[in-house]
């Protein structure tokens, strides 16, 4: 266990990684990388069982970025872990790199899943922890979505599915920062309430402020005491939290900051 | 007109035609801005429907619409259009012959750094084998702009695939696209190039190249893969040699295995396919990614040179 100090000095590591990455490549998605960030720290550095020596295997812990997008988050925790060297970051998006715009688990170690296209991965999580019954092992799966994301209607096949075989060994996080390509989620189309959504699936439903560490730590520890249901954790997040000319800005989904605005954005990460 | 992508051709086409013919509607997955039909939102707000991240719904939304008499012009991306939705095109769109538009932009290789998850290479496969369906694949600005028009006269279903990069002109403003034609825009001898989309300016590239070693290729564009133009592939293939398909396509069940099935009926020739060769694409440049998977113009002059 990490203090929760560490945890917003390894979160502001990662958030200044993921600026440079999609920087450096010209193209990349900063707002929904940045808005989980404070979530998947504590997810890799308090919750699950990874690291360099176990990241190429799966007798651990997995996790299953839905939102393939994100991929600069998945990359610069990998870096901040030491399963990747942070130099590789560098080669984001490039040709000839392992680190692709969207998560290829062939390429990673530490990438559980390949994906990008959305709606698909909470039901590969759903496989694993089903897969993860069948072997009678404790390993958890852990699995993020998007709220735009889940407009997709597979979304919801899988929380049915995940519920209907009791899979307590499962958590969802959904990243409800509010925006999706288009605008606001509630304008473009509208998917809340997720609570009740969920709820109604029968879920073991946790509502928190994704930027405090205080409720992440509790929610996830809830999440692994609640049995024969699967939980998911609603997060409340900024999408593009940390950098003030992309926070709650839908513009910043996709588009890459120029070098002055990236070094606008370190400048502001540092607290400088 | 300039260098312009054929999504760009087609958000400015379909922003007029939402105008003219009452009609339409248009409908579209959270990829209004990329897609370009956020032109016709602009104009029309009033018949369009942003559907959401949920494209196989929209597919069949897109059907009841059609069975209610209208005109559906339906956008996402080629991989999530086609790919996501497969099933909903095919049993709600083009078993009861509705008038749905499949435009999918973004298609092939070129989409660039998001990599293989979003660069369809299989569409032009999928959306072929599905009866009913006419699948079109414009080369230029121009030519997406007279697609654009021209299917909303044709009755059923459609698909229609752009791209996400800008493209050079091949065509002056008094073309006009036809339905099962295709086009000779430069007449040779002994080798043929047969080329659908972004494909041609590459062709036309490699003709230069190849001119000034003394070899002169017919090329051909083939907008229209289905229907086909039978009657011009059967003259080509009795006139030349050998004739090499183009397309920013995997090598199976695209315009190379159209063009093929016309030619072992009509007249046997022998054939090659620039084509992507059964493999996924991955992130980077669009022209470093023409290159390393054999698609851009020096790869068609090798591949000439190797047939000749
Ligand atoms: C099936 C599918 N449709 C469309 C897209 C294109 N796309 C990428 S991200 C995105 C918006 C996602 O919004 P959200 O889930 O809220 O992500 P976040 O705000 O966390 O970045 C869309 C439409 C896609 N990747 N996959
Ligand atoms: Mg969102």
């Amino acid at each position: 266990m990490i203090t929760k100090e560490k945890c917003i000095m390894h979160a502001t590591n990662i958030r200044m990684n993921i600026v440079k990455m999609v920087s450096a490549a010209s193209s990349g998605h900063p707002g929904g990388s940045l808005s989980a960030a404070d979530i998947l720290t504590w997810l890799y550095f308090n919750e699950m069982d990874i690291d360099k020596d176990n990241a190429g295997g799966i007798d651990r812990d997995r996790f299953v970025l839905s939102k393939g997008h994100a991929s600069p988050l998945l990359y610069a925790v990998l870096a901040e872990k030491g399963i990747i060297e942070e130099k590789e970051l560098s080669t984001f998006r490039k040709i000839d790199s392992k680190l692709q715009g969207h998560p290829n688990m062939n390429y990673v170690k530490g990438v559980d899943m390949s994906t990008g296209s959305l709606g698909q991965g909470l039901s590969t999580a759903v496989g694993m922890a089903l897969a993860n019954k069948l072997d009678e092992n404790n390993h958890r799966i852990y699995c993020l979505i998007g709220d735009g994301e889940s407009e997709e209607g597979q979304i919801w096949e899988a929380t049915m599915a995940a519920a209907h075989y009791k899979l307590d060994n499962l958590c969802a996080i959904v990243d409800f920062n509010g925006l999706q390509i288009d605008g606001n989620i509630t304008d473009v189309m509208n998917p809340t309430p997720f609570d009740k959504k969920f709820e109604a699936f029968n879920w073991n439903v946790i509502t928190i402020d994704g930027h405090d560490f205080d409720q992440i730590e509790q929610a996830f520890a809830q999440a692994k005491q609640c049995k024969g249901k699967p939980t998911v954790i609603i997060a409340h997040t900024i999408k593009g939290k940390g950098v003030s000319y992309m926070e709650n800005n839908a513009a910043w989904h996709g588009s890459a900051p120029n070098e002055q605005q990236c070094e606008q954005a370190l400048k502001e990460l540092k607290g400088e | 007109m300039g260098k312009i992508a054929t999504r760009e051709a087609y958000g400015n086409a379909l922003a007029k035609l939402i105008v003219e013919n009452e009609n339409i509607v248009v409908l579209d997955a959270d990829l209004t801005k990329s897609t370009k039909t956020n032109e016709a939102k602009k104009v029309c707000p009033q018949r369009h429907f942003n559907m959401g991240i949920a494209e196989g719904n929209m597919m069949s939304v897109a059907a009841g619409l059609a069975a209610s008499n209208k005109i559906v012009y339906a956008s996402s991306f080629a991989m999530f259009a086609t790919g996501r939705a497969f099933e909903q095109v095919r049993n709600s769109i083009c078993y009861p012959h509705l008038n749905v538009k499949i435009c999918g932009t973004h298609a092939g290789i070129t989409v660039g750094e998001d990599g293989a998850s979003h660069q369809s290479v299989e569409d032009i496969a999928i959306m072929r084998a599905i009866p009913n369906m006419k699948v079109i694949v414009p080369c230029d600005g121009k030519e997406t702009e007279e697609v654009i028009r021209a299917i909303a006269e044709i009755d059923g279903p459609c698909y229609v695939r752009l791209g996400r990069s800008a493209v050079e002109d091949v065509h002056h403003e008094n073309y006009h696209f036809k339905l099962g034609k295709g086009e000779v825009l430069h007449e040779g001898s002994k080798v043929a190039l047969i080329a659908t989309g972004m494909m041609v300016q590459e062709c036309l590239k490699a003709v230069e190249i190849l001119n000034k070693e003394g070899i002169d290729p017919t090329v051909i564009n083939m907008p229209s893969i289905k229907p086909i133009d039978e009657e011009l592939i059967e003259r080509v293939a009795k006139s030349h040699d050998v004739i090499i398909t183009c397309e920013e396509h995997n090598m199976i069940g695209g315009l190379g295995s159209a063009v093929a099935e016309v030619v072992v009926k009509k007249c046997p020739v022998k054939m090659d396919m620039v084509a992507m060769k059964d493999t996924f694409g991955e992130s980077g440049k669009p022209n470093e990614l023409l290159h390393k998977y054999g698609l851009d113009s020096e790869a068609i002059v090798k591949k000439v040179r190797k047939n000749i």
